[in-house]
């Protein structure tokens, strides 16, 4: 008879996330955005100091799957609601989370000033490409030639315009310190995705300034794929015009990691 | 304390830096600028935050973020930025906490101009934004009386959880009177569980306008009807002035009201006796004051810096009890008060 041993466990939920099954459609990468983020809270051990802002869009629920104080801003305005509170309340962690129709079309002018003014707050930005929630429809970063349920003959650009790259365009303003770019279709991408997520909360509690991560994503019931054909669509046509990266790494931000 | 000569703008400003504001957000427009300007300087100084917004859209939405931390917040705007302020209020209505927000109206609609008006009435005392809710409004018509309700504007919000509005307008907040203020206070925080601070030692808090489910969501309506009828119960503010032994009753708040005061002594001189209902909270309404008011009269005269908005508060009040006649000016053009005595000969006169 063998001796028993003792087990030990080498994955569970993290604390900040909630125990509850989400409303996200099968294959959606927001549950792992979720999880990361939770991940990324329990290891800084800031659960109890963090407050949370949820958008208007497919992850307007975002407060009941992660587990720490939270609001639901108006459609956009995420990052002026996080400015009110982290000017009361410095002390506080304040992270928004955000689609690209929320972020990049209504909430733009919130999204551009609370990061040339510096705010010590992060932005969680969840770029797929199309409105989710309202069924589908043209985001400001849907791809040129891309079917939409607004653009059925597909993004005319003479019409409707080029698709906004967030990144780029935030990293010109000198109150933000950290902007960067990920992904989550691999587990590979996941992990560069914690450690980016990760320093910039950190950047944000050392007061450096306005920090943003963008995760290029899926949506799988819109686009009209299964998970993994989109997760394919994804690197083949998303990956292309929202090139991963680092846009800004203010030098503040460089000697913060190289001391962690 | 003392008094001191000041600005309309300035003393809103003072009284809510000494009503324990510990948050400001705000973006200019004419006439409400100073605040804007004096909270800039002042803020900063005490240690307390202060934020030039993007757009008025920014600031009522920076005022909702301070606001859910549980801290004592005001916005200031006129007219066209109150329009857009709309969206923010309502949010803050449905989530239950508290924010003050100031009006310096101006002469509408679109652009309109930046002389004093009474235009914004419907879109303050009604709602404004989307929804069944019911802001608190306080009408003051003097720069102390702006002072005084600012303080309690503070007061009732904490009270209450929900935003209240100054009606004000241009002449208020620029003319200068000496105010008397209270003295200064570090700003108290009284508990407040429901805040969002860090969920250190309770459960997590949650503020959220989002209710899929409609009973829900009902019931989320007929709690904010609960509070708006004990704000209907307790909260009604209006004065008398000269009523006793009037024929002819005008009702009028803010500015009009101080023309009001005037025409009515001139008229008496002429044989006219006339006296003034002036709500101090327009919403809620002192409908039930008013009616007992307009018994001692025999007509009824409003007078406003509109086409006739409270005008109908005053039908709803009085119904057809009494003929009610109406004087109004419009686009930011002030009456004088000879032009207030010759409304008030008219209305006695009509058959």
């Amino acid at each position: 008879m063998s001796e028993a041993k003792e087990e030990k466990i080498v994955f569970q939920r993290p604390k900040a996330l909630c125990d509850v099954v989400t409303h996200y459609c099968p294959g959606c990468l927001h549950g792992v955005v979720h999880r990361v983020i939770a991940e990324v809270i329990d290891d800084l051990g800031i659960q109890e100091i963090t407050v949370g802002i949820a958008p208007v869009g497919c992850s307007v629920l975002a407060y009941n799957y992660i587990a720490t104080d939270f609001a639901e801003a108006a459609h956009g305005r995420a990052p002026a609601m996080a400015t009110g509170m982290k000017r009361v309340h410095p002390e506080l962690v304040v992270f928004t989370y955000q689609g690209d129709g929320d972020l990049a079309a209504i909430g733009t002018n919130e999204l551009i000033h609370a990061a040339t003014r510096g705010e010590n707050i992060t932005t969680i930005f969840i770029n797929n490409a199309i409105y989710g929630m309202t069924g589908g429809q043209m985001a400001p970063t849907t791809l040129p030639g891309q079917v939409t349920t607004s653009t059925p003959r597909g993004r005319d650009t003479k019409l409707a315009g080029f698709p906004v790259r967030v990144c780029e365009l935030v990293s010109t303003l000198e109150g933000s310190a950290y902007i960067v770019r990920r992904s989550a279709y691999n587990p590979s991408e996941i992990r560069k995705l914690k450690a980016a997520i990760k320093t910039a909360f950190q950047v944000q509690m050392a007061g450096l300034g306005y920090s943003l991560v963008e995760v290029v994503s899926n949506c799988p019931t819109n686009w009209g794929m299964t998970p993994l054909e989109s997760l394919k669509w994804l690197q083949e046509n998303m990956l292309a015009y929202y090139p991963l990266g680092d846009y800004k790494v203010k030098d503040s931000v460089k000697e913060l990691m190289a001391k962690k | 304390m003392a008094k001191v000569l000041m600005k309309g703008n300035e003393a809103i400003a003072e009284a809510a830096i000494r009503a324990g504001c510990e948050a400001y957000f705000g973006y200019p427009i004419t006439p409400q600028s100073e605040v804007l300007e004096y909270m800039s300087a002042r803020m900063p100084e005490l240690g307390r935050a202060f934020v030039q917004a993007e757009s008025e859209l920014g600031a009522v939405n920076m005022v909702y973020g301070a606001a859910c931390t549980g801290a004592r917040v005001m916005t200031t705007t006129s007219s066209p930025g109150f329009s857009l302020m709309q969206e923010g209020l309502s949010y803050i209505a449905c989530s239950e906490v508290p924010a003050v927000a100031v009006n310096v109206m101006r002469g509408g609609p679109g652009l309109g101009n930046i002389q004093p008006s009474q235009a914004d009435y419907f879109q303050m005392t009604k709602g404004g934004g989307h929804g069944d809710y019911s802001p608190i409004v306080l009408a003051p018509s003097t720069v102390q009386e702006a002072v005084d309700l600012v303080i309690l504007a503070f007061d009732l919000a904490d009270k209450y959880r929900q935003p209240v509005y100054i009606i004000a307008d241009g002449m208020l907040g620029q003319m200068m009177e000496p105010v008397e203020l209270p003295e200064l206070k570090p700003p108290q925080r009284p508990e407040r569980p429901w805040a969002l601070t860090g969920a250190k030692g309770r459960p997590r808090n949650i503020i959220t306008s989002l209710q899929l489910d409609p009973p829900t969501l009902e019931k989320v309506n007929l709690r904010l009807q609960e509070t708006y009828k004990r704000i209907r119960e307790n909260e009604q503010r209006y004065e008398e002035y000269m009523t006793d032994d009037a024929d002819l009753l005008v009702v009028a708040y803010g500015t009009a009201a101080r023309i009001v005061k005037t025409a009515i002594v001139k008229a008496r001189r002429d044989g006219l006796t006339a006296g003034l209902f002036r709500p101090i909270t327009v919403n809620p309404y002192p409908y039930d004051a008013l009616r007992r008011a307009a018994e001692k009269a025999k007509r009824l005269l409003v007078v406003e810096l509109s086409a006739g908005q409270m005008l109908e508060d005053v039908r709803l009040a009085v119904m057809d009890k009494r003929p009610i006649h109406f004087f109004g000016k419009m686009g930011g053009v002030v009456p004088m008060p000879e032009d207030v005595v010759d409304a008030m000969k008219k209305a006695m006169a009509e058959a």
